[in-house]
Formats: structure tokens, C-alpha cells, sequence
């Protein structure tokens, strides 16, 4: 007696706290027809859900994660299944005490304002039973809280079907996903088939083998979170609720522990990385508890057992509490962290609302109907958007040995320049084995392999002496080279040499692709061939989707050239705007090209050393490209700079890079050229400049004129986020993207700090920024400006802090830094009038 | 008091569980081990009996050294110390498991008061390593007990019958084989497992005797839908009410 609909407008697959979520949010914004299937019963059906710790701690280093859980809490208060208890993590360590401070920034820098640092004393008081002569603090958030995630989950499928919007099929197990002609078509079931366009996989760590039925890839993998609840305990025999004491988070043994009614949970990201194969995983009748509650394997707990005994010596270590229930619980790891969300690449139809834990789910579903029903979610997704995974991600190999690594880091203090140290070496540009040569400190970009700074240059050093800006302190000495300043400021002098091969690169070809192009980018496409355009790309409520170059190289051919970080990604959103005739395409030739930046004064003469090609202003104009002849070689040169310097970027076939390097190096060592890191390309360079940078300035949720790109005319052709764009230009921006500069870096020992960025911008008398959307002021980016001399952070301000010379504080680790804007427009600090670019 | 638990490490299966291809074995792979509620018990009582009349209680398996896992468990309950009869992993007949027994006994050389066992395993369920190795350590032998006192070196076995009880003494040294319900089993605390990571567990190779009975092949039993009977609020119902009342005693 199957009720399962034959057809639907959108079939979700997965009952937890995501499924859930997706079901309710997906009716609200208006779909109909929709069907919810689960292979396991309910209101549990047996995955992660089930079994979740369920407490949320709203503060996170991501500004996207603690927005996703900012808003998951007020959903889980308006539905009344929210505890607020309170959490402290603790420190043990003097290292651990200056974490918690930066936790306290992004609380500040994200609008999470009840958080504060307390002493063990404080600690004790509020967690009567923890021993606080082994903390030296703790990171309190009073609006810490636990949720009944299954009782949410039933909350959201009633609330769908009330609206007469979904159908639940539970023990209901899916069988196959039928596509025809990259589309998905039918979901097929133990208990019949759905026809249907649209389907969500909201299957937790089931997720990759579900895509795979359909060809497409869910880059995760199932993995071992252990925990074990012991009780009863003498102290909490009268509690009346499930929890009364703060949560308190070990951070240093990558542990918690929390109340659970008479009991006491314990739980650990410290254990070996325990990850399992999707095929592991036994059915719901084979379980003995849940198929995702795996057996405890103690061993991997034995430690965990004394780091608690440690922190809560009366509970922990009284004999006659007994551990009543421990698992292995399996959760869902991706090799970067991030949930996995959007439609796949792949195939048509088939999204993705994976890797979602409980803290972010409700907010996540909301965010995932938003970008399926209306095209974008209120909240920027692109650190979790699935399109942002290269082919390499996708492999075992990958997933298994940074789930691995990443694992341990769940509690830990992750740098934010912090590198991978497994599987290295995966991209290699054909500069490569000369950069190492030249004592290239690698740094990982999507695979590839690129230079930050390279020791050859460290003479340089004792040439600028202090102009370097030398560092004094650990955190923002590590990841970091005072190389950097060095080869910026050689670079300013001469010239310099960098390695962009991580560009991700794309031609759009056949008798539509000015339609494409013209359709996707806010800057007119329609222009001559050989032009160089930098625009941004709009979501539909005009944010930022992207910003990129594209180059006419015909009158049919464009070529897109875009950060390799970000590249998967714009590669979808262009191929979603090709013309379903065919009449345009759309080509990766990222791994075909490879691309050297040669920029500085000396630049020209470098390059007109080995070509006899015409460099002249005359000849070869700012934002223009074409192919010229460099010795044996022709390279496609374009006149553009992120560095705020003379030069071109030359592009050609990847093998035959390393000699175009070689050619370069030797013409330009009588020059002084110098290789030059990313170190200097993404930051140094670009940060006096003021040029922004996708995923720390621009984001969908700020838009072209807060961002100050406007131009001073709109193209008459159509283009995506066009009637939102008008309407911004209209308005009084809520915000401006400023420079600012550091005006005293000296902190409290005497040492100078500085910022790395994300930090929280005060007002002088210490308030936090708001503008009138909310939003707060905090730093987008931050680093070196040695032409300068000074320390440069880039920050969105309302109108009335943005008057050059407008003093405000930049709060770091605790302590705060008076700050000065310098510029409120794209002109930057540094050669305001492009004299250098144009020279 | 010397008391020996002799304890068997078996799949932890679910509803339904699978079998290898050949239908050899249970399918293991995805799922974990553990003892029997029996075992559990007869681990429980030896630890209560000891805190009573002192002594101590050696743990005694038979397996491959994966059994450390189940002996560590019970080693944090609060037994004292542990013996594997290590094998290759071949599963043993009933006379092969307690002549293994009877080795690794005599190996280790102490001389135990009381032999606990499960009335029989959670997986192969013979009820005979108990009367065996009674037989063998020419001791006597009481099965199926729920209910244990001992006193004056003389042991108070009840086994139940319906809802009624049947009661043996026995002097000691005795073999007894427990039933889940015995106790019910502490579980371990934090303290215990770590004071359980330091116990010793000591290692006999044994040799098995060649198997009496073969096993021939393993199925799945179908489902059956036993459980919670809802009875029906009519004269069927009453009845059904009635006849549980009688055996249980309320009436007459």
C-alpha cells in the first residue's frame, strides 16, 4: 500500500535536522508537491541527528558559520526547543588564553555581544564541579544553549504539511536517481518511483554514495566522533531539566563536557581520526543501537578518560558513576571543513545540503530553499557552495587524509594562514622545480602549489632594513616573512616576477558568447577585441557573486580569467547562463595555460628586451591584450596590474612556461627583477592599492556601491542583479569599503602587534560599528603597506566614520589599537592616480 | 573466596544481522562485539561476592587476543585480573571449548572456590561448556541460577521455573552457570577503566581438540513479530488478562 506520489516538484532526500529544515523552508517560500523520504523510521531515522550532542556555541572564526548558527538558534527559540545553559571553553594554556581572545574578536567582529573572558574562579562558580586549578580561564557565552534537534526536526515536516506541501515516506529507501541529458529526472524507491526535476540530498554521511547513483560527487566522508554519558551523579539527582550548568569546552584536550539530566556527557575530537567507507555503515535492522552509534572502541578514549578526570575530578573520578551508554558516533567530515551545498556541477537538479551539523542546521536548510526557490540565500554561501571543489578534491585520497588532519583541529588554534601538510604537491606549475631552487616557501591554493616568498631574496632584507616592518610576535611572525616586505619594496623599485598559474581559466566561444558574457558581467562586454575588462559579476539582489577579468579575444571568444580559490565556482555560474542551443560554450582551460605576472617600473624595459613587440603606451594600452612574440615563444600578453605597477600578465601553453620564466629571469637580473611571492600579489601589493578581494571584501552580501566599484554609467544591455544594481546606485550606501591605516601598533608589554584580519572596528569609545542592516565593521583584510610604512586594514564603514582622517580602534587579542581612515574610494593609499599602472 | 567467570566475546547484532558469502560466519564487518547478559551477570555477582568474603576474581576467555576488549570492560566492572586461552580464532564445539578451558585452568595453576559461567553463550547457545567443564574439574554443578547467596562455604542456588523457584545448595568448590537477571550489572566508571588498563591479563595457548560436531552452514531466522501484545478491550481480552493472572499467581 504505497502512498508515495508518483511525481513532485522537488523530492528530499533525508529526515534529519537538514531534510527537516529544507521540507519546512521549501514550503514556506511557496513549493508545492514536495516529497520527503528517509530509508530509516521516525521521527529518528538512525543518522547523525539522532545521536548529536545538540548544544551550539554561536561563536565561530567563519563569519558564514556563525551567521548559519546565529540564525539555527533563532529558529530553534521560535520553535521552543531551545535550552539556553551557558558555555565557557577553557584554557589550560597561556597560548589557549590568547585564542579565547581572538575568540572574543570574532564574537565582536560577527555581533555576538554577550560574551566575555572570565577568570577559574568565575569558571568555578559557574561550574561548581570542575577542578579550576588546571584552567587558567575561560570564553564565556551566556547565550550557549542545547536543542531538541528531533523534536525541531518533526516541528519543521508537520509545519510543511500543514501548509499541504509534503508528503513523508519513511522506511523508505532510494534505489537509484535516473538523469537524462544532465538532468536529474526520477528518484526510484523500494516503495516506487518519483518523477521529478528537483532532489536535495540531505543525507549526511549516507550523501556520496546517494550522488554517486545520480554521477555526481559529495566530497565527504563518514567519521568517528566519540562520546560517553556517565550517571547517575550524586550532584544532578534533582535536576529537573536536561541541563542547569553551563557547557564547559576543553579546548585544549579537544573535549567537552555537559549535564545531561542525571548524567554527564563526555565527548572528544581527540581521539585518532576514525573515519569509515560509506559501505561500513550497517542498515538500520543490523545495528545494535542506530546504525550511525558505531561500537566504543575505548583504546581511543583511554587518554580522554584521564583529561577528564583531570578538569572534573569529583564527577569524573566517583566510583559509583558508571558509564551508562558510549558510542562511536559517526558524523560527516569534509576535507576543508565546510558543509556542502548547492547544486552539483554534475547534474541538473541534484543539490546538495550536506556536512551540516546540528548548530547550523535549521539556518542552512532556510539558506539552501532561499538559493533553490529565489536563485540566492540572504547569507553568503560560497565557503560551503559544493561548486567550489576542484577534480582532485574529489578523490579518497584527498577527502581521507585532510578529514584526517582537520579532525584534531576541531578545537584547535588554527592560524589563519595555516597550511595543509598532507597531501601536498598536487598541482605543480612548470616554474616549480626553479622556485624551489630559489627557496620558494610554498603555500597551497586549490592543489597548486605557489610561493609566498622566496629565501633568494632574503639579501633584500639588510638593503630596506625597518622599512621590512619586522615582527616581534610569534602569531603574526608564523606564516609570515619579512621576505615579503622586501621583495614588495624591490618590486616598487625594479621589477618583479610572479607565478600565477593557480588562475583559473575559461573561454566562452560560438555565435553567443557576447550574449553570455554581456549577461553575466555588470562592465560592457560588448567591446573591442583585444580589451581587457575587470568586472564584477552580480548574484540576483545585486551582491557580489564574483569579480573577474575577461578578454575579447574574437568576435565570438571570450576568455575568463578568475582566482583559482573561487574558480570551480564562477566556471558553474557561467555554464548555468549558456544558451540550452548550444550556440555557446564554455571551455576549462585552466590546467592548458599558465600565466607570469611581470610588474614593476622596470617592467617595460624587461619585456622590450625580448620582444619586438611595440610596449609603448601607444602601442600596447593599459587594459588591452595580445599575443606577442617573446623569443621562440608567443605568449598572449595582457596590460593589467593587482599590484598598482607597470606590467602585463602573459599567458600561454603550460609547457612551455619554464622557458618563458628563464627568458624573463635572465633579462631582467641586470635590471634588479626579483621573483616575487603571492605574499607581495595578494596582499602587499594589492593592499595599498585598495584593491578588494573576492571572499573578504566582496561577498553577496554587500553590493557594488557599498564596495565603491560603481561606474559612472550602467551598460544599456540586460545583466544578472541589473534592477538591483539601479536601485543601489540610487540609494545612500549603508556602507563604504575604506582603507585604513594602523596609527600605533605598540600593545600593553610593549611589543608591536598586528592585525591579521577579521578584527572587530571600534568607535573611539570602544562600541562596536553597526550599520543599518546590522551589519558590523570589521576588518576585511589586513597586512603590510611597505611603500607606506604603515600596517593597512580594509573595512566596510557607515557613511558617518568614513571622512579621511576619521580616527576609530581596531580591537586584536584583547587589546586595542588606534586606527585612521585614509581612503574612502578605489583610488587607495598608495600612487592614488594610477601614475605608476599608467606610466 | 577464588572465583573464576569464564566469559565469551560475541557479535553485538541487532534486529537482523548478515552472514559471510559461504554462510560460514556471522558478518562482522560492520559491526562490534560484546558479551553475553549472562556473562554480565555472572561478572557482576563475582565482583559482589568477592567484596563480601575477599579474594579475587580472575577473568578466563577463550579466543584470539581481540578479546582483550571485552576483558578490559570487565576488568573496570572491578575484576582483578584476566586469562586468555588463546586460539586462531576457529569457533570450538562445546567439549573442545571446555577441554581448552580445563587447560588454561590447570595452566595458570590457582585453585578457584567458585567457576561462574553464562548458562550458555548469546550466539551458539549449547548450555554445555558449564556441565562440561564442572565434569572435567570433577566439581559439582548447578545451571540456569538467578538468585546466588553464599554462606559458610555452602552456595544457595535458585533457578526459576514459571513464575516459581526451585532451590539447590551446594558446598564449595562448585561450578554454578548464571542467568541475565541475576543482578543487575554495574556499569564501569571512569576510575574503574583506568585502574582496569593496568590489570594483567596472561596469556595460555591452548590446543583444540578436533570438533565433534561440525558446523554446516548458518541462516537467518525469518522475522517473527514477537514483543508487546496489545490485548483487545473485549471478552478475548479479559480472558487473555485472566490467564496471564494465573500464572503469575494473582489468582487461583
Amino acid at each position: 500500500m504505497s502512498t508515495l506520489p508518483t511525481s513532485a516538484k522537488a523530492v528530499i532526500i533525508g529526515a534529519g535536522i537538514v531534510g527537516n529544515s529544507l521540507a519546512y523552508h521549501l514550503a514556506r517560500l511557496g513549493w508545492r508537491d514536495l516529497v520527503q523520504v528517509d530509508k530509516g523510521p521516525l521521527p529518528n531515522p538512525g543518522g547523525s541527528t539522532g545521536h548529536a550532542s545538540n548544544f551550539i556555541f554561536p561563536v565561530d572564526h567563519t563569519k558564514e558559520m556563525t551567521e548559519l548558527t546565529h540564525e539555527s538558534m533563532r529558529q530553534y527559540k521560535e520553535m521552543g526547543v531551545f535550552t539556553e545553559c551557558g558555555g565557557i571553553e577553557v584554557a589550560r594554556t597561556p597560548e589557549r588564553m590568547q585564542e579565547l581572545q581572538r575568540r572574543m574578536s570574532s564574537a565582536k567582529s560577527f555581533g555576538i555581544d554577550d560574551t566575555e573572558i572570565i577568570t577559574p574562579e568565575r569558571v568555578k562558580e559557574l561550574v561548581p564541579f570542575i577542578d579550576e586549578t588546571v584552567i587558567l580561564g575561560g570564553f564565556y557565552t551566556p547565550s550557549v544553549g542545547v536543542v531538541d534537534s528531533l523534536r525541531a526536526g518533526t516541528i519543521m515536516r508537520e509545519r510543511a504539511q500543514e501548509l499541504d506541501a509534503l508528503t513523508v515516506s519513511a522506511n523508505t529507501e532510494v534505489l537509484g536517481i535516473d538523469v537524462e541529458d544532465g538532468q536529474v529526472v526520477r528518484v526510484r524507491t523500494n516503495q516506487g518511483d518519483i518523477e521529478t526535476n528537483v532532489v536535495v540530498i540531505a543525507c549526511g554521511c549516507w550523501s556520496p554514495k546517494i550522488a554517486k547513483m545520480a554521477g555526481a560527487s559529495i566530497p565527504l566522508t563518514p567519521a568517528v566522533h566519540q562520546m560517553k554519558d556517565i550517571g547517575p551523579v550524586p550532584r544532578f539527582a534533582d535536576a529537573k531539566g536536561d541541563i542547569e550548568y553551563p557547557i564547559v569546552r576543553d579546548m585544549d584536550t579537544n573535549m567537552y563536557e555537559r549535564q545531561h539530566g542525571t548524567g554527564l556527557e563526555v565527548g572528544s575530537y581527540a581521539h585518532r581520526p576514525i573515519l569509515h567507507r560509506v559501505d561500513e555503515i550497517p542498515s538500520n535492522a543490523e545495528a545494535a543501537l542506530s546504525p550511525t552509534e558505531f561500537p566504543f572502541t575505548q583504546d581511543d578514549f583511554d587518554l580522554q578518560d584521564e583529561h577528564a578526570l583531570e578538569l572534573m575530578p569529583e564527577i569524573v573520578g566517583d566510583e559509583s558513576v558508571g558509564q551508562k551508554y558510549a558510542i562511536n558516533g559517526i558524523l560527516s567530515l569534509t576535507p576543508d571543513g565546510m558543509p556542502i551545498l548547492g547544486e552539483t556541477p554534475e547534474v541538473k537538479g541534484l543539490w546538495s545540503c550536506s556536512a551540516v551539523w546540528i548548530k547550523e542546521g535549521p539556518g542552512t536548510g532556510k539558506s539552501v530553499a532561499e538559493w533553490m526557490v529565489l536563485g540566492e540565500s540572504a547569507i553568503d554561501l560560497h565557503s560551503s557552495d559544493i561548486a567550489r571543489f576542484h577534480e582532485h578534491h574529489k578523490t579518497d585520497e584527498h577527502i581521507n587524509s585532510r578529514t584526517s588532519e582537520g579532525f584534531n583541529k576541531t578545537y584547535g588554534i588554527v592560524h589563519p594562514a595555516e597550511q595543509w601538510s598532507s597531501n601536498r604537491n598536487v598541482r605543480l606549475s612548470p616554474y616549480y622545480e626553479r622556485e624551489k631552487a630559489l627557496g620558494a616557501t610554498f603555500f597551497e591554493t586549490v592543489g597548486w602549489e605557489r610561493p609566498f616568498w622566496y629565501e633568494s631574496n632574503a639579501p633584500l632584507l639588510a638593503k630596506f632594513g625597518d622599512a621590512v616592518m619586522p615582527r616581534t610576535a610569534e602569531w603574526e611572525s608564523r606564516w609570515w616573512s619579512p621576505i615579503i616586505n622586501a621583495e614588495h619594496l624591490q618590486m616598487r623599485e625594479t621589477a618583479g616576477l610572479v607565478d600565477l598559474t593557480a588562475f583559473a581559466i575559461f573561454d566562452i566561444l560560438g555565435p553567443s558568447a557576447l550574449d553570455v558574457v554581456q549577461g553575466t558581467a555588470v562592465r560592457q562586454m560588448d567591446v573591442a577585441i583585444g580589451k581587457v575588462v575587470y568586472t564584477p559579476v552580480l548574484s540576483p539582489s545585486g551582491g557580489y557573486k564574483s569579480d573577474l577579468t575577461i578578454m575579447r579575444l574574437a568576435h565570438d571568444h571570450f576568455r575568463v580569467v578568475t582566482g583559482g580559490a573561487h574558480g570551480m565556482a564562477d566556471k558553474k555560474w557561467f555554464t548555468d547562463q549558456l544558451p540550452a542551443d548550444g550556440s555557446a560554450q564554455i571551455t576549462d582551460l585552466t590546467s592548458a595555460y599558465t600565466t607570469v605576472g611581470l610588474w614593476g617600473p622596470k617592467s617595460r624595459e624587461i619585456l622590450a628586451s625580448v620582444t619586438e613587440a611595440d610596449l609603448s603606451n601607444e602601442g600596447f594600452g593599459f587594459s588591452t591584450c595580445r599575443v606577442i612574440e617573446i623569443g621562440p615563444l608567443r605568449a598572449l600578453a595582457s596590460r593589467i596590474s593587482y599590484v598598482g605597477d607597470l606590467g602585463w600578465e602573459l599567458y600561454l601553453p603550460i609547457e612551455q612556461g619554464a622557458r618563458l620564466w628563464d627568458i624573463l629571469s635572465e633579462a631582467g637580473k641586470p635590471h634588479g627583477m626579483v621573483p616575487v611571492g603571492i605574499g607581495v600579489y595578494g596582499t602587499t601589493g594589492r593592499l595599498e592599492k585598495g584593491y578588494r578581494a573576492y571572499g573578504a571584501e566582496l561577498e553577496t552580501e554587500y553590493n557594488v556601491v557599498e564596495a565603491g566599484m560603481q561606474t559612472k554609467k550602467v551598460k544599456d544591455a540586460d545583466f544578472i542583479g541589473k534592477a538591483a544594481h539601479l536601485v543601489h546606485r540610487e540609494q545612500e550606501p549603508a556602507v563604504v569599503m575604506c582603507t585604513l591605516t594602523v596609527d600605533d601598533h605598540t600593545s600593553s608589554t610593549g611589543e608591536k602587534r598586528y592585525m591579521l584580519g577579521r578584527e572587530p572596528i571600534l568607535t573611539l569609545n570602544g562600541n562596536p560599528i553597526v550599520d543599518s542592516h546590522g551589519r558590523r565593521s570589521y576588518v576585511t583584510s589586513a597586512g603590510s603597506a611597505p611603500s607606506l610604512g604603515k600596517h593597512v586594514l580594509m573595512s566596510y564603514l557607515p557613511p558617518e566614520h568614513t571622512a579621511v582622517g576619521t580616527q576609530l580602534l581596531v580591537e586584536y587579542l584583547g587589546e586595542r589599537y588606534p586606527c585612521t581612515v585614509g581612503s574612502n574610494n578605489t583610488a587607495g593609499l598608495f600612487d592614488p592616480t594610477n601614475t605608476r599602472i599608467m606610466a | 573466596m577464588e572465583i573464576l567467570v569464564c566469559i565469551k566475546r560475541v557479535p553485538l547484532v541487532g534486529s537482523t544481522f548478515v552472514l559471510t558469502d559461504d554462510s560460514s560466519e556471522i558478518d562482522t564487518r560492520r559491526i562490534g562485539f560484546t558479551l553475553s547478559p549472562h556473562e554480565e551477570c555472572a561478572v557482576e555477582a563475582a565482583v559482589q561476592l568477592r567484596d563480601a568474603h575477599g579474594g579475587s576474581v580472575t577473568l578466563l576467555t577463550l579466543g584470539t587476543a581481540e578479546t582483550e576488549e571485552q576483558l578490559r570492560e570487565q576488568l573496570a566492572i572491578g575484576a582483578d585480573r584476566a586469562i586468555i586461552a588463546l586460539t586462531d580464532g576457529t569457533e570450538p564445539d562445546p567439549q573442545a571449548t571446555a577441554a581448552a578451558l580445563l587447560e588454561a585452568i590447570r595452566a595458570d595453576g590457582a585453585q578457584f572456590d567458585l567457576v561462574l559461567l553464562g548458562s550458555e553463550s548469546a550466539d551458539v547457545a549449547g548450555y554445555q561448556t558449564g556441565i562440561r567443564l564442572a565434569h572435567a574439574l570433577g566439581l559439582p554443578v548447578v545451571t540456569g541460577v538467578k538468585g546466588l547467596t553464599i554462606t559458610d562455604g555452602v552456595a544457595r542456588c535458585e533457578r526459576a521455573v514459571g513464575s516459581e523457584r526451585e532451590v539447590y545448595t551446594t558446598s564449595l568448590p562448585a561450578v554454578i552457570t548464571v542467568k541475565d537477571g541475576l543482578n543487575i550489572p554495574r556499569y564501569p566508571s571512569v576510575p574503574g577503566r583506568i585502574k582496569a588498563r593496568k590489570k594483567v591479563i596472561t596469556t595460555h595457548e591452548v590446543t583444540l581438540s578436533e570438533p565433534r560436531i561440525a558446523k554446516q552452514r548458518l541462516t537467518v531466522p525469518a522475522a517473527t513479530t514477537k514483543g508487546t501484545k496489545v490485548l483487545e478491550a473485549n471478552e478475548q481480552g479479559a480472558a487473555a488478562l485472566v490467564d496471564v493472572f494465573r500464572e503469575i499467581g494473582l489468582l487461583a
